[in-house]
């Protein structure tokens, strides 16, 4: 069951979605890029600063309404959802947990309004999941940081005004020798190495980044020195939350593409959906969505009722993202040779729904991590 | 000055209407339900009169079950700044939606009235007109632009031949047509903050009104299937077609 203000935010989301964002995701997907108007109204909505606190610029909404928001925000374009995820959790859960009274002035308050993109860098080119292995460096000169390395896989790193960058601050202090800064992306020694090419999601940017010589004050150190690890690891439960969503979005409106085409193609004298085969493949992809719905949701109330989540969430974008998968499979399944098609949209949501199993830890970790919840020493 | 804008719980526009296996009716049981169309454009032009400086409070209403206070909570959540609910399960026709507008009017006293022009489940396009009425207030019915000045309305209404413009004398009562704006999506902030407006739920009984309905619905049908058309290979078996087959020539 939903509240009121939680279907409301449901209902307006998918409004939106429907209106402002499934009509164009494809071409901004040929264009790269999503206009930037258009997350600039997403931001007059709220929906870049779901969770934070009216006085910090934010609508105040629960983790229900969240997710419930971030499904329908998928619904109409993946690669948006990717990027209202990451402002949401890490980038402002973080500063909201951890920011001093000037940061989250500084930066919160603009992020949570959607006035600017937040970005978050942890991992790099050759460390992901294992975060303790991290090399990009902060070193302290006077009173600056100066920091130099690199990040890989960064959400918005083009388009952010600022970036979360862990480094290691203390060399000899393992997973305690890092700490977490905030660095404008305006600064010198900030570079956007590449933007990548993907397979999907491809409106929304991923970076490799450089950091060469940049300096930092003092106050950029988000958190205290040697906390990074224990900061980088904090948000991921609404982080979690937040792809397991899309997740469940992105196999929604592919669905919904299917049973539409199921209804109107007819084969053999009767539309395809009254064919067994067809009915049944979309029935299975109905419930099994379902499930992975009400897990996520499951998972964001924990978190609202302050209970622990973590392996709920694990198991939420397990679940989710896999099933997502398989539900668009079935979805171009079920438009035979137009699914394959770009005339139609389920090729694209299968291409943008394909990475919610790799970022944000991927599945392997997600076993992991429940694996871990049975007392596994892995 | 203070806006009224009733609003009305409907089927939502993307809703593929069933009839009822006995006719009876329509089947609204899963189905999901919105505010109408043409009210959310009454709520828009309501708010936005309010930025211009044109009214101080935004007061909707909605008559019905008591499910229709999620409708009041959209109308809150774009900008409205309370709410009543005259709370019934008898079946509300324009006439008793009508009068019980009438006797909301009275306790409330606003200087406009300013609701769709119809609701997009029975299309009655009665209700405004009924309450202008039985208010003896002048109606200026399909707006689509309305201009507040000096106690006066200047509506400009879409008809057949094209635009025209009235004049009324505040208070009235408008309705609004689809063109007059483009309804606003509620942000998370004003959906949060409507939680704590005041929402008014009352019996029509403390109105004075008895809404029993005046008029019974015999059946529901399903329109006519339209049959598939065929081509013409040219304007002359069109023109033969016409006369000997149609019969419109």
């Amino acid at each position: 069951m939903t509240s009121e203000d939680q279907r409301l935010i449901a209902e307006t989301a998918r409004a939106f979605a429907r209106e402002r964002l499934a009509p164009f995701a494809a071409a901004w997907e040929k264009a790269g890029k999503i206009p930037e108007e258009t997350l600039r109204e997403l931001g007059r909505l709220g929906f870049l600063g779901m969770t934070v606190p009216p006085e910090w610029g934010g609508a105040g909404a629960d983790h229900v309404s969240y997710a419930l928001a971030l499904m329908a925000i998928a619904g109409g374009d993946g690669a948006t959802s990717t990027i209202v995820s990451v402002q949401n959790a890490p980038v402002n859960a973080l500063l909201l947990r951890y920011g001093s009274e000037a940061q989250k002035r500084r930066w919160l308050v603009p992020l949570a309004r959607g006035e600017i993109i937040g970005a978050f860098a942890l991992t790099e080119p050759q460390a992901g999941s294992d975060a303790a292995n991290l090399r990009t460096r902060a070193v302290r000169k006077g009173d600056r940081w100066v920091l130099d390395g690199a990040k890989q896989f960064i959400t918005s790193g083009s388009i952010a005004k600022v970036c979360i960058v862990f480094a290691v601050t203390d060399p000899a202090a393992g997973k305690k020798g890092i700490s977490a800064f905030l660095v404008p992306t305006d600064r010198p020694g900030y570079r956007v190495v590449r933007v990548e090419d993907k397979l999907g999601q491809k409106a929304s940017d991923t970076c490799a980044l450089a950091f060469e010589g940049l300096e930092l004050e003092e106050d950029a150190l988000l958190g205290r020195e040697g906390e990074g690890y224990r900061i980088a690891l904090s948000a991921l439960e609404a982080g979690r939350i937040g792809i397991a969503a899309q997740s469940v979005g992105m196999a929604e409106a592919a669905l919904e593409h299917a049973i539409a085409y199921a209804r109107e193609r007819v084969a053999f004298g009767k539309p395809i959906l009254d064919h067994q085969a067809v009915a049944f493949r979309l029935a299975e992809a109905k419930a099994r969505l379902e499930a992975a719905r009400q897990l996520v949701l499951h998972a964001a109330r924990l978190l609202d009722a302050g209970e622990p989540a973590l392996e709920a969430a694990c198991m939420a974008k397990l679940v989710a993202s896999e099933t997502a998968e398989r539900v668009c499979s079935a979805a171009i399944q079920t438009l035979g040779g137009y699914g394959y098609l770009e005339d139609f949209p389920v090729a694209r949501i299968w291409r943008d729904v394909r990475v919610c199993q790799i970022y944000e830890g991927t599945s392997d970790i997600q076993k992991l991590l429940i694996a871990r919840h049975m007392g596994a020493r892995l | 000055m203070r806006i009224l804008v009733p609003v009305k719980r409907v089927v939502d526009y993307n809703v593929k209407v069933r009839v009822k296996a006995d006719g009876s009716g329509i089947d609204t049981a899963n189905v999901k339900m919105s505010m109408n169309p043409f009210d959310e454009i009454a709520t828009e032009e309501a708010i936005r009169m309010k930025e211009r400086g044109v009214a101080s409070e935004i007061v909707a209403v909605s008559l019905g079950e008591s499910r229709c206070q999620e409708t009041l909570r959209t109308a809150l959540a774009m900008g409205a700044d309370r709410a009543i609910l005259v709370e019934t399960n008898v079946e509300l026709q324009p006439l008793a939606v009508a009068k019980l507008l009438k006797a909301i009017v009275a306790r409330e006293q606003p200087g406009l009235v300013i609701m769709g022009k119809q609701a997009i489940d029975d299309d009655s396009n009665q209700t405004a007109q009924m309450l202008a009425g039985l208010l003896g207030w002048p109606q200026a019915t399909f707006a689509s632009r309305i201009d507040i000045a000096d106690g006066w309305a200047t509506v400009q209404r879409e008809i057949d031949e094209g635009l025209e413009t009235l004049r009324v004398r505040l208070p009235a009562v408008i309705s609004v047509d689809l063109r007059l704006n483009e309804p606003r999506y509620a942000s998370l902030p004003n959906i949060m903050k409507a939680k704590k407006k005041p929402l008014e739920v009352l019996p029509p009984e403390a109105l004075g009104v008895d809404p029993v309905p005046r008029l019974r619905y015999l059946r529901f049908e399903e329109p006519p299937k339209r049959k598939a058309g065929i081509k013409v290979s040219s304007v002359k078996e069109l023109v033969e077609r016409l006369k000997n087959e149609a019969g419109v020539l």
